[in-house]
């Protein structure tokens, strides 16, 4: 068989360091070929490489047999390469069409004409199955939109090669679905597909091959369809990942986290947790499964204290908290591993030991009467390395220095080691591999083992279901449901995480359906 | 220009006398030639060097003024610019006042000048240090023993030039911007106020101290608001600020030729700066002869007669505070009454005050 | 090359570079450069009395510098330093002639009502930030200008002049021995404050427990919220310290180099060059010492080009700013420097 693209040999260095030791790709007409590496293993480099952003230092790139030099990503598009990125590059404002031929605009006589290219957008649209609107504003239209609008901007460009950027990481699992359906139907029209992730199932669900490559180096090609997740995960981390996070059965005892009617207001005085209840006791883990923007980063600020609570009570462990200060919640046994990690959970300009103690500086013996300790500070900060394996040069180093993984370990060492009643964890696995997602989730069943309430919440249905002891499902600013994870598919969550009752749903084999009648796409 | 400007001085020196103004006279036609002529080298000539305030050297007015007398000096009595001729040093902080004066003394100069009244503390400071140099401070009055304080009677010279407005407005409508309120400012604004209540009380003057002498911008600000509330004629007190009074008038007369509109200059004449097309704004100027002071005081100490410790006054007797050429711009009729008033002033049948509170 | 070198390395260069560039100028307006920069050379270490007026001219710096590198390092920019020096300038003055106090007394009670004056107008812009989320370029801005026309009203109506009465000896920073062993230079106690404060930023930055607040709040606003600090309180804090150091840097001129306070033509610059001295010195405690020792001593000596060498004032402050251009841009020096390295390396 042909290839289309084939990268031999590839070296990208950037200074001293090697992103891509010789690395090779071949990419064969008419499949979905994975790249799997863990975060910083060199999967964008390489691919930055073959899009024209970055030159190559050694090895030759190939495509439909011929040697080429790729030097900018317009030769790229000219041999027909294109890319849909994780971050789309979409203009809000405009429509579809407008995104679609932004920059390279079919003029005549100096004016642009629309309706030929609205027209090309539909035929397109409607020849892979992408059911996307010319005419829809960008604002007005869902993230599964927004990226078949990527999809096509690719094809409309004469895209044959169409590399997937994680294309998964924003989409619900039915969007997932159908995006798959689409990646079939254009290796039906003769397309090729190089598929970005390092989502071990989404691998095994589509794609033809699975190239791996661990810390800048090409590890080989496997088949899919003679490999698993556990030697794809194996491949990639470099030693045995066991996968499915084991636990114990939970033990939940008394009651620490007590919401009642709770209405909380976004910065626009937009209500965004509208009467919600939930509850969370000693032992068990609760996972907050929904999609992004129905209310949980409210829901989080309201229980930590950093947003003004408008309706409704907030108790732990019986102590009505609402309308507290932060620092008061906290010393009520409050821990909380920020979303955003960067923004909110670490001062990346300060060195890990000064990250260490965020939370605990203002007590002693950090600090006494006014002067820090910071002797005591550096000794904890080495205890947190130690203990949660933080991988660091040391605890002089800048926090920003630290990979993903290992800032999250640290924050998790910072908030556990406080020893809180409650630990709200939110996304606490966004953007890590495996390595560091397994390590994480042990830590947070073995806080629950140790009496602990633990509150997760997660936009991967995988960790929800894989962690949680009960899953409550948020939909707009409500826990509409709680479900146990045993006794749940994915199917089931998302409907109810698009606002579906489970009285809409029944069960065809092993599916979990909308009856008859019901739109799987109304919100 | 320069000689008809001499001449005028000439003649008022000649018709009040006084011991001072003669030897000024002298010197001055003196000096004219020197300037002009190659010049001797004067045995006895004392070196002489200056320390400007902030304004610096060019700022049209009594800087500049101070240092074409140490200029003149110096060529008359063939000194080099440099060590042990003459020199001045730009200041451009107060906080160079000092080390600038003390630069100067190291250079060996036999009389170092302090323009300004902002120089009084430095120039205290530095003579007590060096009681073996000479000082002379301009605009303010020092006790210190080696230290010769000249100082002006701006208030006769503004009383002239108020008399002058007085009689040359149209709208009675007269306006005085001033930089900041210090007496040697307020002596103008008195002397002004008096000389056009003197000609006639019902003239209203609009008074606005800027509260600087570098802000041009100021000053048109000012000037803009008098002309527009219908000022016709400004007389400014206020250095480089007045510069600004300058641009506004010019302004309006290029945009409308036939606005009756008049500035009065101060300290140096300042009819280059009224030029505007074939026009010009300048109606006169009243002259702080700072350059006559300086040089007369040099003579002194030449004569082993520097008065030190002492405050010399210079007023229109001494030959110090007159009016420019108006270059036709005053009827011959209005001179003549100017003339008048100028030697009451002398006579002392006319008493000028200080204070604008008076 | 180690990194060693090349730190010690980056600032010689970047000064050889301007002294370079400001020769150029000279020789194209017709100037000796040589006989320039030796004068500049004398006027800042020539004599016993230039160095002691050039020490005298840093210390104000060190404390301009030190307040706009404290407001900075907890994510302020405090652009009213020039503002609160005038009112500390004001204030030392006022303090220091109006009462008759002995000097153990006098003269720390001078210098508190400076800091305090400064730190006074340091709360304003804080207050409005923390409070109301203004901006404080904008605030800080519009109080110099306050801060000015305040002043010399106030001048005006204490004292009745244009400047107030010179401080009384009990308040005054001058030191006749300092003056001795200078050839009666101006130089006062003032350095001695300055350094003194250097080491209080130091200690508050790198030592105490609000030194971290600060910095955690200048760094990232909302990881110290989340970790439970007051970052308003914060906000009005650094401002405050900020403004103090401002206002003792007015001290300096009130009660060590003028003794009094004029009425203000305009600004005096030094708060407005304190924003370059910090960031010269990193926003570092010494850094700034640094950076006021560069600004302070080509200030003062600079004087001395028109007066040994004849240079006019313009092209002296032509050639000042090249200097300080150059050593601004020692970052492209670094990156040169690196690279430079780097194919050495290679080869």
């Amino acid at each position: 068989m042909e290839y289309v693209i084939e990268m031999l040999d590839i070296r990208k260095e950037f200074g001293n360091f090697v992103a891509n030791d010789n690395i090779t790709l071949q990419l064969k007409k008419g499949e979905i070929h994975a790249l799997l590496g863990e975060n910083g293993a060199g999967k964008s480099t390489l691919m930055n490489v073959l899009f024209g952003l970055y030159q190559p230092e050694g090895g030759e790139i190939r495509v439909r047999g011929e040697k080429v030099a790729i030097s900018n990503p317009n030769i790229a598009n000219n041999l027909g390469i294109g890319m849909v990125h994780q971050h789309f590059m979409l203009v809000e404002n405009l429509t579809v069409t407008e995104n679609i031929i932004l920059g390279n605009e079919p003029k005549k006589m100096g004016i642009i004409n629309i309706q030929d290219a609205a027209k090309k957008v539909a035929e397109i649209s409607k020849l892979y199955g992408l059911n996307v609107d010319p005419y829809a504003k960008i604002a007005d239209i869902s993230v599964g939109m927004q990226q078949r609008v990527e999809i096509l901007k690719t094809l409309y460009r004469g895209a044959e090669i169409l590399i997937f950027d994680e294309p998964t990481a924003s989409l619900t699992p039915q969007e997932i679905d159908e995006l798959f359906i689409i990646m079939k139907k254009l290796i039906e029209e003769n397309k090729s597909i190089i598929l970005i992730t390092h989502k071990l199932q989404e691998i095994m669900d589509v794609t033809d091959r699975v190239t791996v490559i661990r810390k800048g180096q090409g590890i080989g090609t496997v088949i899919t369809s003679e490999t698993n997740p556990e030697e794809l995960a194996t491949l990639m981390v470099g030693r045995q990942v066991i996968f499915k996070t084991e636990k114990g059965p939970a033990f939940p005892a008394d009651e620490v986290l007590h919401i009642e009617n709770l209405v909380v207001e976004d910065y626009r005085g937009v209500s965004k947790v509208k009467g919600l209840n939930l509850s969370v006791r000693k032992g068990e883990i609760v996972g907050i499964a929904g999609i992004d923007g129905n209310g949980q980063s409210e829901l989080i600020e309201a229980i930590t204290g950093l947003r003004k609570v408008k309706e409704g009570k907030i108790s732990i462990n019986g102590k009505d908290i609402t309308g507290k200060r932060p620092r008061e919640i906290t010393e009520i046994g409050l821990g909380h591993i920020p979303q955003d990690r960067h923004k909110h959970g670490l001062v990346l300009e300060f060195s890990v030991g000064y990250n260490a103690a965020l939370q605990s500086y203002y007590h002693e013996p950090y600090s006494k009467k006014g002067i820090m300790n910071y002797k005591v500070v550096s000794e904890k900060a080495k205890k947190i390395i130690d203990t949660y394996d933080v991988r660091t040069q040391g605890e002089h180093e800048p926090a920003r220095a630290l990979s993903g993984g290992n800032q999250q370990k640290l924050i998790i060492g910072r908030e556990v080691e406080r020893d809180p009643d409650l630990l709200i964890a939110a996304l606490p696995t966004r953007g890590l591999d495996v390595g560091a997602i397994e390590f994480i989730h042990k830590r947070l069943i073995e806080q629950r083992d140790n009496g602990k309430a633990v509150l997760l919440i997660s936009f991967e249905l995988d960790e929800v279901m894989n962690v949680s002891d009960r899953i409550a499902v948020i939909y707009d600013g409500q826990i509409v449901d709680t479900v146990n994870p045993s006794e749940t598919t994915e199917q089931e969550l998302g409907l109810l995480m698009a606002g579906h009752q489970k009285s809409e749903m029944i069960v065809v084999g092993d599916e979990v359906v909308l009856k008859e009648g019901e739109d799987p796409n109304v919100e | 220009m320069r000689k008809s400007k001499l001449g005028l001085a000439l003649a008022m020196m000649l018709v009040i006398g006084g011991l001072l103004g003669a030897c000024g006279t002298d010197k001055g036609k003196e000096k004219d030639e020197g300037a002009t002529g190659s010049s001797e080298v004067n045995e006895n000539a004392v070196s002489v060097a200056m320390v400007t305030d902030t304004g610096g050297v060019d700022d049209k007015s009594f800087n500049q003024s101070a240092w074409k007398g140490i200029e003149e000096y110096g060529k008359k009595n063939g000194l080099e610019k440099g060590d042990g001729g003459y020199d001045y040093l730009q200041s451009n902080d107060a906080s160079e006042y000092a080390s600038n004066l003390n630069r100067l003394v190291r250079r060996d100069f036999d009389v170092v000048y302090g323009i300004g009244f902002l120089l009084k503390d430095a120039i205290e400071t530095i003579a007590k240090e060096n009681p073996d140099a000479m000082f002379g401070l301009v605009d303010e009055e020092s006790d210190v023993e080696n230290v010769a304080s000249i100082m002006f009677k701006e208030q006769e010279g503004a009383f002239l030039a108020g008399a002058a407005a007085a009689l040359m407005t149209k709208s009675d409508k007269i306006g005085f911007v001033g930089g900041m309120e210090i007496p040697v400012i307020e002596r103008f604004h008195a002397g002004f106020v008096a000389g056009v209540a003197a000609v006639n009380p019902d003239i209203k003057v609009d008074v606005q101290y800027t509260g600087n002498f570098d802000k041009a911008e100021d000053g048109k600000a000012a000037a803009n608001r008098m002309y527009t509330s219908g000022v016709d004629i400004i007389f400014h007190a206020a250095g480089g600020t007045g510069n600004g009074v300058f641009s506004e008038a010019k302004e309006r007369k290029a945009a409308n030729p036939d606005e009756y509109i008049w500035v009065i200059g101060v300290d140096s004449d300042q009819y280059d700066e009224g030029q505007v097309g074939d026009h010009n704004i300048t109606l006169t100027s009243m002259l702080k002869r700072v350059d006559l002071s300086v040089m007369s005081v040099a003579e002194l100490a030449e004569k082993d007669e520097f008065p030190g410790g002492e405050i010399t006054r210079y007023g229109i007797a001494e030959g110090m505070i007159e009016l420019a050429d108006s270059r036709g711009a005053i009827p011959q009729d209005i001179l003549d009454k100017i003339d008048e008033l100028s030697k009451k002033i002398v006579d002392g049948e006319i008493e000028v005050p200080e204070d604008p509170k008076q | 090359m180690s990194n060693r070198v090349i730190n010690l390395l980056v600032p010689v260069i970047s000064i050889i570079l301007g002294l370079i560039v400001g020769a150029i100028v000279m020789i194209f307006s017709g100037y000796d450069p040589v006989t320039a920069y030796i004068a500049l050379w004398n006027g800042i270490f020539g004599d016993a009395y230039a160095i002691g007026e050039t020490i005298r001219q840093i210390s104000p710096y060190i404390l301009a510098g030190l307040a706009v590198a404290f407001a900075f390092r907890a994510g302020l920019f405090n652009i009213g330093v020039e503002g609160q020096l005038i009112v500390g300038w004001f204030a030392a003055a006022y303090v220091g002639s109006a009462f008759d106090l002995p000097k153990i007394i006098h003269l720390p009670f001078a210098l508190i009502a400076a800091a305090l004056a400064g730190a006074l107008w340091g709360l304003v812009p804080g207050i409005l930030k923390a409070a109301l989320r203004v901006h404080e370029v904008i605030v800080t801005i519009m109080m110099n200008y306050i801060a000015l026309h305040v002043v010399n009203a106030l001048i005006k109506t204490v004292s009745g002049s244009y400047k107030t009465e010179k401080i009384h000896e009990t308040a005054s920073l001058r030191s006749e021995f300092l003056s001795n062993i200078t050839d009666y230079s101006t130089l006062h106690y003032g350095i001695l404050v300055a350094l003194a404060m250097v080491g209080v930023m130091w200690f508050l930055l790198d030592k105490t427990k609000t030194g971290y607040e600060l910095k955690s709040v200048g760094f990232n606003e909302h990881a110290s919220q989340y970790a439970g600090m007051n970052v308003n309180r914060n906000i009005v804090l650094s401002m405050v310290i900020s403004g103090a150091f401002a206002g003792l840097a007015g001290s300096m001129e009130a009660l060590g180099t003028f003794g009094y306070l004029a009425n203000l033509g305009g600004f005096t610059g030094i708060g407005f060059d304190g924003i370059a001295v910090a960031l010269l010195g990193a926003n570092t405690p010494l850094g700034v010492i640094f950076g006021a020792s560069l600004f302070g001593s080509l200030k003062y000596g600079a004087g001395n080009m028109p007066n040994e060498a004849g240079v006019p004032t313009e092209i002296v402050s032509i050639i000042i700013a090249l200097i300080i251009f150059f050593v601004a841009s020692g970052y492209i020096i670094r990156v040169i420097l690196n690279r430079v390295n780097k194919k050495k390396g290679a080869k």
